[in-house]
């Protein structure tokens, strides 16, 4: 569905991601680890238009989608939870998730209501103000605007980042049920243990190059894979 | 008596001549972090505009023609001046905008020759009414009807629109909004197109009570405008309305203070006076955000 042919990322003169191919199937979980600094989030902001490759192509359902801009991305069903969420501080919760709906004319009547069914923390808390959410909390709001986007693919970047195992957990069976409804997956983290557990398709990043591939099971069992990222 | 009403009612319609520039000073740095110090020039423009439209059409279409044409101005001046700049350094752009001004101030001294213009006279608003014994122009009296219209109108559309919504978050999150696939450089640029309205409003109020036009006339209100956004809490429109009020009041009241005192030469010094004030005992303003900026 999403194929990365050769992705090369570049800030300034350094090379963040040096010539990279993954491969996300249809109705997927997919999932990139590595250390800090290897290159996930370039990647994923790559993907959304946030950045311009240097080189390599991004094509979805076999449409080149390399270098266009963000709202171009959105609108061909490519949403990206930010690392450290980023929802809007000063609007409410509802808004938030309206604004996740920017592109949208329609009516989202159905799809709050599926947010809503999801996180039914956020229902009661629909008029507060994001910015005074707990860590996990604004997590589930993250995802929830993510999804008001009606996305074909959902890529994530960290969602378990400074947030207790509970909360953890719970996010990850949220993503296990967001993906069995049909949004295909692309899930960084450097909580490896977790990520493989629920992925199809595993990749290890290093250094801005993939150094590793294989399905979640074979990854979780990988001796490397074990003694660099599952301690 | 009277003359107490006579000041206070000049000092609330200068209070919200100021407060229609300074909306747009503070709208712009709300969502780019930018003192756009060309915003008084634009307001010096749109009166130039009115003076030679209306030479050359009826009142009724210069009026609008003057509006539409001032935001078209503040379009490419963000678009040639600003939006190249949108990843350099805030004090790259804060000189960009240092260069728009003297570029549109001497544009208007080549094209008047330097010589001051006087703005027409609008019939309705500089015709005068008696107020408790005083002879008032009607802009006196429309002043703050139409700044408490236009807020209004402005609070709604920031507050209840999906657009107003778009820069809400722009302004928080640049990145993040582009993520919601909001197209920042639209947002901004409607930023930019209400402020150059209001400046737009504010000029046809302003020269109806000053009559001349010359090419650094809006550097004064300008700055006082800036300096009402400063003391309401940069960022923030009902700050920047109020402290602009507060602003026009104080000056009209020192000026109209008795003759023998001999103090009304300072009413501009104590404009700047009251800014260092409350910089040193709230460095937000009254409706500042908490984290400040460096200007
Ligand atoms: N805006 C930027 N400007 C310059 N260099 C950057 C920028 N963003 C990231 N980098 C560099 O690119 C490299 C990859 O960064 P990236 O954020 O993609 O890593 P990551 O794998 O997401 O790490 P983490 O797990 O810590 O989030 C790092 O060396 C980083 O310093
Ligand atoms: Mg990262």
């Amino acid at each position: 569905m999403l194929k990365i042919d050769g992705l090369k990322v570049n800030y300034g003169g350094i090379e963040a991601v040096k010539g990279i191919s993954i491969d996300v199937p249809e109705r997927q979980i997919v999932t990139l680890i590595g250390a800090n600094g290897a290159g996930k989030s370039t990647t994923l902001r790559a993907i959304a238009g946030l950045v311009k490759p240097a080189a390599g192509r991004i094509h979805l359902q076999g449409e080149d989608i390399t270098g266009l801009s963000p709202d171009h991305i959105v609108s061909r069903g490519i949403t990206l939870v930010p690392e450290g969420r980023r929802v809007f501080p000063d609007l409410t919760v509802l808004e938030n998730l309206k604004i996740g709906a920017y592109l949208r004319n329609d009516s989202l009547e159905d799809d709050l209501k599926w947010v809503y069914d999801l996180f039914p923390r956020l229902k009661e808390r629909s008029w507060q103000a994001a910015g005074t959410l707990s860590g996990g909390e604004q997590q589930m709001l993250a995802v929830g605007r993510a999804l008001m986007s009606r996305p074909k693919i959902m890529m994530m970047d960290e969602p378990s980042l400074g947030l207790a195992p509970l909360v953890v957990k719970g996010i990850f069976d949220i993503i296990k049920e967001i993906n069995k409804q049909g949004v295909t997956i692309l899930l960084i983290e450097q909580n490896a243990n977790m990520a493989l557990r629920v992925a199809d398709t595993a990749y290890v990043l290093e250094t801005g190059r993939l150094t590793m591939t294989g399905t979640g099971d074979e990854l979780l069992h990988n001796e490397a894979v074990k003694k660099a990222y599952l301690g | 008596m009277e003359y107490i009403i006579s000041i206070l009612l000049s000092g609330i319609s200068v209070g919200g001549q100021y407060a229609l520039i300074a909306i747009g000073y503070t709208m712009v740095y709300g969502i780019l972090r930018l003192i756009n110090f060309a915003h008084g020039d634009v307001f010096m423009v749109a009166g130039l505009m009115g003076i030679y439209l209306s030479a050359s059409m009826p009142l009724y279409v210069a009026i609008p023609m003057v509006i539409v044409l001032t935001a078209i101005l503040a379009f490419f001046i963000e678009r040639a001046a600003y939006k190249p700049l949108r990843s350099a350094p805030r004090m790259s752009v804060m000189i960009s905008a240092i260069g728009v001004s003297y570029l549109l101030q001497n544009m208007a001294t080549y094209i008047t020759g330097a010589q001051p213009m006087t703005y027409p006279t609008i019939p309705g608003l500089s015709d005068t009414v008696q107020i408790a014994g005083t002879p008032t122009k009607w802009a006196v009296l429309l002043t703050p009807v139409l700044v408490a219209v236009l807020v209004v109108a402005l609070t709604v559309l920031i507050n209840k629109t999906k657009v107003g919504m778009a820069m809400r978050a722009v302004s928080k999150d640049f990145e993040t909004a582009q993520l919601m696939g909001i197209k920042i450089n639209t947002v901004i640029s409607v930023t930019f197109v209400i402020g150059s309205v209001l400046a737009a409003v504010g000029s046809i109020l302003y020269f109806t009570n000053y009559s001349a036009v010359t090419p650094t006339i809006g550097a004064l209100p300008g700055l006082k405008a800036f300096v009402a956004a400063v003391f309401g809490g940069i960022g923030s429109i009902p700050g920047a309305v109020i402290g602009a009020f507060i602003i026009g009041i104080c000056e009209t009241v020192i000026k109209g203070l008795p003759s023998a005192w001999d103090v009304s030469v300072f009413s501009d010094a104590f404009t700047f006076a009251l800014l260092v004030i409350v910089l040193v005992f709230k460095p937000t303003g009254l409706f500042g955000e908490k984290a400040t900026d460096k200007v």
